[in-house]
């Protein structure tokens, strides 16, 4: 186990290495001067010059490249020019944020969609099985913002049952004290329940509107898998053994299922990344998506990059978790490695 | 071919069609044999024939695609197709029980080879969860596998075919049921262990004096063991004869190729040539004897509807208007 | 020679027998069809048969709710919203499909090439998908429109890049499947060289399952290029996308003015869903086996 764990360390390397170099290159790509760029509008011809020195922009690309994995070590990602705060100080105050909506909406995407699949697998060619593929069609080709604005219509303006889409609390609830950063997790620790109720009302609308953008491809893929196991030779020894609907369904057919269904996770995840930022946009959350958007109104570059390469960074690891609990639910990569 | 009252199962006029895009598969037309109390009846036929979703539609196991669309199988005199799921549950791994061909497909890739024979034995016996895992031990050691405490915890792909098959066989037998159908339990196996396992299926059956149908496509391995052979081509029951009978007096003309294709020292024709064509495509519009265009006896009045079913001699069975 | 033609014509037949099952099957995808027409047609002739000028702002009309002359409503500056999502269509397609063929160019011969020479062509190729993939895309889209600039030209590029890994792969995949098969033995036999063999023989074998692809992957493209441009990394306002009128409209949506965000946001939808469905239908007819 601990061997395996050690191999996907490994191979995740190259992935690291390569967005390391990127986020590298498309910080060279950057339009006009870069020295002028980071010194902002009003500097003379002197800062400038300065601030090229600083950044060491008049060294070879290879050396540039060394200085910038340097600072990349040291956890120096600049400094926002919009916030004035290191880049770094900024993300750590605002990753919490998105993690934790990011992650409600993937649990709720998950409780909903791989039951939905399987109802509808175990129940092919019925009417819940065509609504449930409409559904999955549908949600496959709805644009995130557009149901974002829709559910924020209906149950804010229309029927009133969901708060402003400010934020992470209203105007009049205090944040809990940080340990973790989530709201929902720090006001339990705090044992407040007005606070996070509070937390969990404003995280409702923008976990469903992820919830759903990620409830289709959850869905098929559970319910392509569960099909095809259920019609599997080991099924069918289960059924001819006699075991009960139950055993067969979740300890035989089930279990199988969920091995494509976790390696689709990780894509699920990655688009939820992406989606994040609409979402925390519409929403007004004030997480690190946001925090790039608005570095991107003032054309500074340094938040935008902190951004792609901590979104990068939390989907390799996300990556390595799954590997790893893919080797939990499958004896076949467990050992044979 | 019905009758044989007291017979354990009866299979009468079975009829099973699978829906493809590519039209609707006519894969078993009336198929009808029985099997006596601690009878072994050996199923043979070329690959297609249907011996499998035969098989199958005895255990209540037809894939999803396949569909019974005509006859009955009775088991002690119980109608198994007329009864609920419930009810069919109580028969399938403690009644009858089933040995898949490939075995190793037919287990659970992800779950530990003992567990999936405790599973069973924990539904079908009143045992405890230690008490189970010492009788799995106790199959295991049953089936000569090696080793048993540590195989207990393998999985599926760490163990060799015919470990497989023995598993197959101990997740068979552990209900103890009274009928056991294995398919093909040697095929794919090297010779030695293709010996071992049938010897091995032939002492269990004679020592829980279970009856067993015994499939396969190798007509002189079945011979041997089997009281009564059902001969099957392309969906259809052509022949059925005890054992020595078949050997000495095939009177299907395809009983007779099939004779004559497989070295058997009982076996009249010597002669070593293949099966004329190949099964017909059973999408197709089709002759009411399918073995009509392979056939060197065939003759006009072949083509005359319903197939028939003579009783040559008593118990033996052929459905041929031109028997040899 | 022949094989490859054969193969072609006999997969070809069969697909189409293989069609009008299907249509009668699955009549959805006839309404996606003549849905894709429409859109085409709206992309064509839209802005010849749209009752106002795009870009006219009007200050007395300004967010006025659907009505018998403005059937979608006005938005904030007073400018027909149906004539505006009419008029995007073009924009909208445009964008995704070249970038769609792009990336199909680009992914496809790329994939090819490593799937046929192996070797350092391979190592390069797959290490730029594994890049690439290491990135939730759309946040690597966001990174590289904000370093180039948002320029027509870059959205497409862009879009095209993050599509490449998936093309890539399918190719590469596909060819292997096929280096070793009768006919390229065939041909190599009959002294072609192995430029040729790719380019004549293996490659156009390869193309149905990445058409498919294509086809599926629209629908993506599309909503990922109007997510840009909602984020502000696309099209850039006044010009009339989908993405963009959206984002405008957004903030009426607390107020209640619903119809500035939503016509658009429904268009987007129906064009998304369309080129989806296809797609599914499309993969009906080549390959039967991964429906689902
Ligand atoms: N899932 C299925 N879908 C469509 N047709 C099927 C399916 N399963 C079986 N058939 C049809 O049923 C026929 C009989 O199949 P079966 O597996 O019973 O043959 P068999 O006699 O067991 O052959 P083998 O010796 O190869 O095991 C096949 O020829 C095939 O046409
Ligand atoms: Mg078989």
């Amino acid at each position: 186990m601990l061997r395996m764990i050690g191999r996907r360390l490994a191979a995740a390397l190259p992935g690291v290495i390569g967005v390391i170099v990127v986020t590298f290159l498309l910080n060279r790509a950057l339009p006009g001067d870069p020295a002028a760029y980071f010194a902002g509008p009003a500097a003379t011809p002197r800062a400038i010059e300065e601030i090229r020195v600083k950044l060491g922009l008049d060294k070879s690309l290879p050396e540039q490249f060394g200085l910038y994995v340097r600072d990349l070590v040291r956890g120096d990602l600049g400094t926002s020019l919009t916030t004035g705060q290191p880049v770094v100080a900024d993300l750590r105050a605002r990753l919490p944020a998105s993690l934790e909506l990011t992650l409600c909406g993937l649990l709720l995407a998950i409780a909903v969609g791989v039951p939905l699949g399987i109802f509808a697998a175990t129940r092919p060619g019925s009417w819940a099985d065509h609504i449930a593929r409409v559904l999955m069609t549908m949600g496959n080709s709805m644009p995130v913002f557009f149901s974002a604005l829709l559910l924020v219509y209906v149950f804010y303006y229309l029927l009133g049952w969901a708060p402003a889409p400010l934020g992470r609390l209203d105007a009049f609830t205090p944040p809990p004290g940080s340990v973790t950063g989530s709201f929902l997790v720090d006001s339990l620790l705090m044992r407040d329940g007005t606070v996070f109720l509070a937390a969990a009302k404003q995280l409702v609308l923008p976990t469903a509107t992820l919830g759903l953008a990620a409830l289709a491809p959850i869905a098929r893929i559970t319910r392509a898998a569960m099909l095809g196991v259920l019609a599997s030779d080991y099924v069918r020894t289960a059924r001819a053994g006699g075991l009960a609907p139950r055993t067969v369904l979740y300890v035989y057919a089930l279990r199988n299922a969920l091995l494509p269904v976790v390696t689709a996770l990780g894509i699920v995840f990655a688009f939820l990344l992406g989606v994040n930022v609409v979402v925390e946009k519409i929403y007004a959350w004030p997480g690190i998506g946001s925090y790039a958007l608005e570095a991107v109104m003032t054309s500074d570059y340094a938040p935008v990059q902190g951004f792609v390469l901590t979104m990068a960074m939390i989907y390799v690891a996300l990556n390595l978790l799954i590997d790893i609990l893919y080797g939990v639910i499958d004896p076949r990569v467990r050992i044979e490695t | 071919m019905t009758g044989e009252a007291g017979a354990l199962l009866v299979v009468e006029d079975l009829s099973i069609e699978f829906r493809t895009r590519e039209g609707i598969v006519r894969a078993l037309e009336r198929a009808s044999f029985t099997v006596g109390q601690a009878e072994t009846v050996g199923v043979v036929g070329e690959s297609g024939s249907g011996k499998t979703i035969t098989a199958h539609a005895v255990m209540g196991v037809l894939h999803p695609a396949g569909r019974v669309t005509g006859g009955s199988v009775r088991f002690r005199g119980a109608d198994l197709l007329a009864l609920g799921e419930e009810e069919r549950r109580g028969y399938c791994g403690r009644e009858m029980a089933i040995a898949f061909q490939n075995a190793r497909a037919a287990l659970n890739p992800i779950r530990p080879v003992g567990r999936q024979i405790e599973d069973v034995l924990l539904r079908h016996t009143d045992l405890g969860r230690s008490a189970a895992r010492d009788r799995a031990l106790e199959l295991f050691a049953r089936v000569q596998i090696p080793d048993p405490p540590r195989l207990h915890g393998a999985y599926p792909f760490e163990l060799s075919g015919g470990m497989c098959q023995r598993v197959m066989i101990a997740l068979a037998v552990a209900g103890s049921p009274a009928l056991l159908i294995a398919d093909e339990p040697a095929t794919g196996l090297d010779v030695a262990t293709q010996c071992a396992v049938l010897e091995l299926i032939e002492e269990l059956a004679h020592e829980n004096r279970m009856a067993m149908l015994l499939i396969s496509h190798d007509l002189g391995l079945v011979g041997e063991r089997a009281d009564r052979v059902v001969v099957m081509h392309a969906g259809h029951v052509v022949e059925i004869a005890p054992s020595a009978e078949l050997f000495a007096a095939p009177r299907h003309p395809y009983t007779a190729r099939l004779l004559a294709t497989t070295p058997h020292p009982d076996s009249r024709l010597a002669d070593l040539r293949p099966i004329p064509g190949s099964v017909p495509d059973l999408r197709e519009a089709l002759p009411p004897c399918r073995y009509r265009y392979r056939c060197e006896r065939a003759a006009p009045e072949c083509d005359e509807p319903p197939l028939p079913r003579v009783e040559i001699t008593p118990g033996h069975f052929v459905a041929c208007r031109r028997p040899l | 020679m022949s094989a490859p033609a054969s193969g072609a014509g006999f997969a070809l037949r069969q697909a189409l027998r293989h069609g009008r099952h299907l249509l009668a099957e699955n009549p959805l995808s006839l309404v996606a069809f003549v849905m894709m027409v429409s859109f085409l047609g709206l992309a064509l002739l839209g802005q010849w048969i749209v009752p106002f000028d795009p870009l006219a702002s009007d200050a007395t009309a300004q967010l006025q709710a659907p009505s018998r002359v403005h059937w979608f409503g006005t938005d904030q500056v007073g400018r027909d919203i149906l004539s505006r999502v009419v008029v995007a269509t073009r924009l909208d397609l445009a964008i995704s499909a070249s970038a769609v063929v792009l990336s199909f160019a680009a992914g496809s011969v790329a994939g090819a090439c490593a799937g046929f020479y192996g070797g350092w062509l391979e190592r390069i190729t797959s290490r730029v998908v594994d890049t690439i993939m290491a990135f939730p895309l759309f946040v690597l889209a966001m990174g590289i429109i904000v370093a180039v600039g948002t320029t027509l030209t870059n959205i497409i590029i862009t879009i095209a890049v993050i599509n490449f890994p998936s093309y890539a792969r399918m190719a590469r995949a596909e060819v292997n499947v096929r280096r070793e098969a009768g006919y390229v033995e065939a041909a190599r036999l009959a002294g072609n060289s192995p430029g040729r063999i790719l380019a004549l023989h293996v490659y156009p074998n390869c193309l149905p399952p990445l058409i498919v692809q294509a086809s599926m992957n629209m629908g993506w493209a599309m909503l990922s290029v109007a997510g840009l441009s909602f984020i502000g990394l696309g099209v850039r306002p006044p010009t009339p996308e989908w993405g963009i009128m959206v984002s405008e409209g957004a903030a009426f949506m607390i107020s209640g003015e619903w119809w500035a965000a939503f016509f658009p946001g429904l268009a987007l939808m129906l064009a998304v869903l369309t080129f989806n469905l296809l797609g599914d239908a499309l993969r009906d007819l080549v390959d039967p086996r991964r429906r689902t």
